[in-house]
């Protein structure tokens, strides 16, 4: 495989391709580590009894034997492994004993990413990750491909998606928002995962002198949560890590992460939801957190999973002022502001006790609104254009109060915009009227606006 | 809420019932199953010499007709109208549900129909759509019914079809 320039354009065509043969290296970097991990302190206390004639204890053996096999596997693995974009197709052919064919239809794809773990930055390479949609439908993976060529592969990809001229460079970017490392940290420190541990720890240290039993016991979960939710925040701010949002003309670009640096595509048209989350303490500082929900299969294999693990953060932390102003970059003339007359009939309190003061939804000609949260508030944004289908549900205690709850589906995986405890006859007709208003969205797809307005000042 | 209302309320006026058919096949359905089960508790009654156990019976047959109860209103509620861009469908008795799925989202449609379904003549048809939520299924159409529904739900969905 030869080194190419990022100019370079790549044969479309009948030429097979394989991946970097480094390939293996970091695919299995993992477990190679996990190996040397358990296999170094059983072989250096190994009894003397243990050793074989020639003066190589056993496990040595035992140990280079399987790396030697895992190191064959690998190699096979990378030989029988090749990919061509070709015939409106991303095709990949894997598999030694058990041959594997995937065909992505590139008009399916549903976002395009450039993936560097820490090992592959060592070693220069990059994995091009394709997610499309549809029942059925594959996940694109070409791990690795070196760090030079996977953007001319992102490129090519997301040219050929959206029907563009083979040869057509990426579009240029247009930096939107950074955010700094300094305000992400405190942001995640601030959620009340990490706070609520901390004040029932103090609590329960205020507690021990009155009684010591039940102070320890609270203080000793308190920690443990404390730890667990520690660690969360480690890795939410490896993975979000100098965050950067920039537009390009078919949608918007995500770059981040620490240790592992992912660079994401987010098409505008594949948006199906976005959500505003708003954290107890954040609201203090008037903070808010965008995410997106994209179209994607349902997550079977484990590199799926953690694909989907990650969320699809559109900003970790951002003033509400600048988090409005990026939500009406990807949804123009969404207001997440509710109207006066947008809560849930006074009855529904007792269906819906603890998230009945943030509870609301309302419509607009383009969106559909729904606001949930106990202690978090929540927004969730659903473009009528993306509406699958709309339920109304009334559960028996529902039925009593007479109210009922309104679920408008997208084809994304995480969120429904979901208006609960609405009055019954009200809730009907927020039915007819989304549906109506969806089906008029349809026929007459929305404008994107040209140039964005300047950033307002962090605040 | 009534389905009479709901439909109303939705503007499509009268919804379509399930065929009265569904209802004799989900008797008989009820049938084989607590027929063998109120046999068995009458024996148990017999054989066992204890005074209570002739309660069992009448347990059985109680909770038989409570079944039976239940399952006439779930027959009832259901009801699907078949409009310009969408179908409806609603059902449930104590979860009320209503679903509007448009033509031009539906991925592809079942028909689907077990052995005693056959045995009526009956089938069932699913829509699908991109969303794992949608549930618009309606059971108990005659058999002929449900293909004529099906076909005319495929073509207006080819017609209507929007990306995701």
């Amino acid at each position: 495989m030869s080194q190419m320039t990022p100019a370079a354009p790549l044969e479309v065509g009948q030429t097979w391709r394989r991946l970097h043969p480094l390939s293996p290296i970091v695919r299995f970097g993992r477990v190679l580590i996990g190996v040397i991990v358990v296999a170094v302190p059983s072989i250096a206390e190994q009894p003397a009894f243990h050793r074989h004639d020639d003066g190589l204890p056993i496990s040595v053996i035992i140990y280079a034997g399987l790396l030697l096999l895992g190191g064959l596997g690998g190699f096979i693995s990378w030989l029988v492994t090749r990919w061509r974009i070709a015939e409106g197709n991303l095709q990949i052919e894997t598999g030694f004993i058990r041959r594997q064919s995937v065909r992505i239809p590139l008009a399916r794809i549903q976002a395009v990413d450039v993936i560097s773990p820490l090992s592959g930055r060592f070693l220069g390479l990059a994995e091009v990750r394709v997610v499309s949609a549809g029942r059925g439908a594959e996940h694109g993976r070409l791990a690795y491909l070196t760090a030079a060529q996977a953007p001319v592969v992102r490129a090519r990809l997301l040219a050929l998606a959206h029907g563009l001229e083979v040869g057509t460079p990426e579009p240029p970017s247009l930096p939107l928002l950074h955010v700094q490392n300094g305000l992400l940290l405190p942001a995640l420190l601030m959620r009340s995962q990490v706070l609520a541990p901390i004040l029932i720890a103090i609590a329960a240290v205020a507690a021990i002198a009155a009684a010591p039993l039940v102070g320890a016991g609270a203080l000793g979960s308190a920690v443990t949560v404390l730890v667990i939710s520690g660690l969360g925040v480690a890795r939410a701010f490896n993975e979000d890590f100098d965050f950067a949002i920039s537009e390009a003309g078919d949608g918007v670009r995500l770059d981040r992460g620490l240790l592992q640096r992912r660079h994401e595509t987010i098409p505008y048209g594949r948006i199906q939801a976005v959500r505003v989350v708003e954290p107890f303490f954040w609201r203090v500082f008037g903070w808010a957190r965008l995410d997106v929900d994209v179209a994607r299969q349902s997550v079977s294999r484990e590199a799926d999973r953690d694909a989907q693990q990650v969320a699809r953060t559109l900003i970790p932390v951002a003033t509400r002022e600048q988090a409005l102003w990026l939500l009406a970059r990807v949804m123009p003339d969404a207001h997440p502001n509710p109207p006066p007359d947008a809560g849930p009939p006074p009855r529904a309190r007792l269906k819906a006790p603890l998230s009945f003061h943030f509870l609301a939804a309302w419509f607009g000609q383009r969106y559909m609104y729904a606001r949930t949260g106990r202690v978090q508030k929540s927004t969730i944004i659903v473009p009528l254009l993306k509406v699958q289908s709309v339920r109304l549900k009334s559960g028996p205690l529902q039925r009593a109060l007479h109210v009922a709850t309104v679920d408008v589906d997208t084809a994304g995986r995480r969120w429904q915009a979901s208006a609960r405890c609405r009055d019954e006859a009200e809730a009907l007709e927020m039915v007819r009227h989304v549906s109506e208003r969806a089906r008029l969205s349809r026929r007459v797809p929305p404008p994107r606006p040209a140039t964005p307005a300047p950033v307002p000042a962090a605040g | 809420m009534s389905a009479v209302v709901t439909g109303q309320i939705i503007g499509v006026g009268e919804l379509k019932r399930l065929s009265p058919r569904f209802w004799l096949a989900r008797q008989t359905q009820l049938a084989l199953f607590w027929g063998p089960v109120f046999i068995a508790s009458v024996v148990v009654a017999l054989i066992v010499n204890v005074k209570t156990a002739d309660v069992l019976p009448v347990v059985v047959a109680l909770i038989a007709c409570t079944a039976w109860l239940v399952e006439r209103g779930r027959y009832r509620s259901w009801g699907y109208a078949e409009r310009d861009d969408d179908l409806i469908v609603t059902r449930g008795l104590l979860f009320r549900h209503v679903s509007v799925v448009p033509y031009g989202r539906m991925q592809f449609i079942d028909v689907t129909a077990g052995p005693i379904d056959r045995a009526f003549g009956l089938a069932t048809v699913q829509l699908h759509t991109a969303a794992a939520a949608t549930d618009a299924r309606i059971p108990g159409l005659i058999r002929v019914d449900a293909d004529a529904l099906r076909d005319r739900l495929a073509l207006v969905g080819e017609a209507k079809a929007t990306g995701l």
